[in-house]
């Protein structure tokens, strides 16, 4: 047993750089698996790939010859990835010959629309989903109990896309309060954050309400109450500081489904995103755009995890002498 | 050891109480509200489908020129697209497509998911270690994400969404299963088992699998609706069921274009959908009470 110490750091800071380390250790092995799977999409297409990709243009002998060469697919497929991989560390994804412009081009300029609703989606799902989970937990089986945990299964049984056409059909159709294809602009990205934050809301607001619960039947809680003080406090100070470790994993689970959740999203509101980019590439078989967003998706959603991981130990110190 | 090799049935076995009766079951289900509320909205839509020959007559793809955009009315209770097409039969047909695609998905993720648990968790060693480093990697990706990817290797289509979903719904069942091997293999009556010279396959199928199978079975009611969810995504976006067989997603891609013309043709399959999801998702939660109350809230 090591020597209790009060901030978790103050033991020579060893355990912090180590759980720090690790971390590192275990998000660059997953960036390497995510980056083999990427890699292989490619090469796991039925038939020939540069064919597939050049589609109209597949006619042409030395368009063909050219992408083959640039792609590597002369040679045996470890060398294929590593020429693969340094390409995409010099942020060349390839050309998009659908397109007629570089993978990164287009990455470039769905990538901010993608963040702002995602983030913005985020802020709501996370603040309502703990608004929603603790009144219920506050009012454990009483009315707002029931009927806050009937609105969370409703919200996360509801298809977003159905969702979103409704929204769509009231707030801008029948009360046309917000607008529908207002790309980028604030009043345009009201219903789609709403749509996609949805969805999340339900599951955060029942995972902060069984966090509560768990952490009000420890004793300390318990305790807290014996001693005198104020339900509330006891509330604020004991049980929301335990419950909020459990509620920040999901959040970095949430982002995923939010980032994956743009697909449907972007496409019911026709935003421009990587959600939308990725599925118009998917109907046009255009493999270097999908691998790309793929790859970039993934990435983020590993290196946010990671983030959150970094946040555990200073939440609790514990964390990281384990 | 002689005393555990003699003692006669798992029941006596400390760390588990004596299995209930089907009947106190049977009671427990009936006892809880949001088990048979899930229940009864769920039978109601699964006998509404099954039953759609008999409730309409209408052919879900026939097109009527004459009777295009008819609102909801008594004599097409759920309007017509914009082909003339019977919303009703269109949309007790498209379910049967949806709900099957579910089902299937989740039967898939969890028969593999399962035996590739089981394997990694009582076995272990090298092959285990593999296993669940792969299942972290395809865990990686978020969400639908990785679905799309396999989707965009096999082509667009009913049958390959349902492949790609099915391949990320494998990881999840996996990791379950592996945490729950681990922990009862580690119980006296499979020790037991080991000495009176059982193999390995027998004892997974016999010993742990029955112990594992409640975890399994709420996991997949409760999964059940997020595959509902993501079969009708690809639909919705294209990528599924493709025109002009009649899906839910589907059905709502092509209402989608006409929402402020026709607002039935999105309305009634997305409540349908709703509905069902909602449905699963209630028995899912009821199902933890009863089976499983080591994971209830």
């Amino acid at each position: 047993m090591k020597r209790p110490s009060v901030m978790g750091v103050s033991d020579g800071g060893h355990e912090m750089y180590r759980y720090i380390a690790g971390r590192m250790v275990a998000i660059l092995a997953l960036a390497f698996g995510i980056s083999v799977l990427v890699f292989l999409i490619i090469r796991l297409i039925p038939g020939d790939p540069v064919i597939a990709m050049l589609g109209t243009q597949a006619g042409n002998v030395e368009t063909i010859e050219r992408l083959r060469d640039q792609l590597g697919l002369n040679a045996p497929l470890f060398q294929q990835y590593v020429i693969w991989l340094g390409n995409v560390m010099h942020g060349d994804f390839g050309y998009s010959y659908g397109r007629q412009r570089p993978v990164l081009e287009l990455v470039r300029l769905n990538f901010g629309p993608t963040l702002q609703l995602t983030v913005a989606a985020l802020i709501l799902s996370v603040a309502f989903g703990t608004l929603l989970g603790t009144w219920a937990a506050i009012r454990h089986n009483r009315a707002p109990d029931t009927i806050g945990m009937a609105v969370a299964l409703a919200f996360m049984s509801m298809p977003s896309f159905w969702l979103g056409l409704l929204l769509i059909l009231l707030f801008a159709v029948t009360w046309p309060i917000f607008d529908v294809v207002g790309g980028t602009s604030f009043k345009g990205l009201v219903l789609p954050a709403v749509t996609l934050a949805l969805g999340t809301v339900g599951f955060n607001a029942r995972f902060v309400r069984s966090s509560l619960l768990a952490a009000q039947t420890q004793k300390h809680v318990l305790t807290a109450r014996a001693k005198g003080l104020r339900r509330p406090a006891v509330f604020v100070r004991h049980v929301l500081r335990n419950a909020l470790l459990p509620i920040l994993t999901v959040v970095g689970l949430q982002l995923g489904n939010l980032l994956s959740g743009t697909v449907v999203v972007e496409t019911v509101f026709s935003r421009p995103g990587l959600g939308r980019l990725l599925v118009d590439a998917i109907l046009s078989k255009d493999y270097l755009t999908i691998q790309a967003v793929v790859l970039i998706i993934a990435l983020i959603y590993a290196l946010f995890n990671f983030l959150v991981d970094l946040l555990y130990p200073v939440l609790d110190p514990r964390i990281a002498r384990r | 050891m002689t005393n555990l090799v003699s003692s006669p049935s798992t029941d006596s076995v400390q760390g588990l109480s004596p299995r209930p009766s089907i009947w106190s079951r049977t009671r427990q289900v009936f006892r809880h509200r949001s088990l048979l509320a899930g229940t009864i909205i769920c039978c109601a839509l699964v006998l509404l489908v099954v039953a759609a020959p008999l409730l309409t007559t209408a052919d879900p793809n026939q097109q009527r020129a004459m009777m295009t955009f008819q609102a909801p009315s008594l004599e097409v209770p759920m309007g017509t697209d914009a082909f003339g097409r019977d919303m009703l039969s269109r949309v007790l047909f498209g379910g049967r497509v949806t709900m099957i695609a579910s089902l299937t998905v989740v039967l898939f993720g969890a028969v593999f998911g399962t035996v590739l648990g089981l394997i990694a968790g009582y076995i272990g060693g090298i092959p285990g270690f593999a296993i669940m480093r792969f299942v972290d990697l395809l865990l990686a990706f978020p969400g639908i994400l990785l679905a799309l990817a396999i989707t965009a290797i096999l082509g667009p289509g009913l049958i390959n969404g349902v492949i790609a979903i099915s391949i990320i719904l494998v990881p999840v069942y996996a990791r379950l299963v592996e945490g729950a091997t681990a922990e009862v293999r580690a119980l006296p009556f499979v020790q037991a088992a080991v000495t009176l010279g059982a193999g390995p396959v027998r004892i997974m199928a016999t010993h742990i699998l029955p112990n594992v199978l409640s975890s399994v079975i709420v996991m997949t009611t409760s999964w059940l609706g997020v595959a509902a969810l993501w079969i009708t995504a690809l639909g919705f976006i294209g990528l599924g069921v493709q025109p002009p067989q009649a899906e839910w997603g589907a059905i709502l891609n092509d209402g989608q274009a006409y929402l402020t013309l026709a607002w039935w043709i999105t309305f009634f399959p997305g409540l349908c959908l709703s509905l069902f999801v909602v449905s699963v998702n209630l028995i899912g939660d009821g199902l933890r009470d009863v089976l499983d109350p080591t994971i209830s809230q």
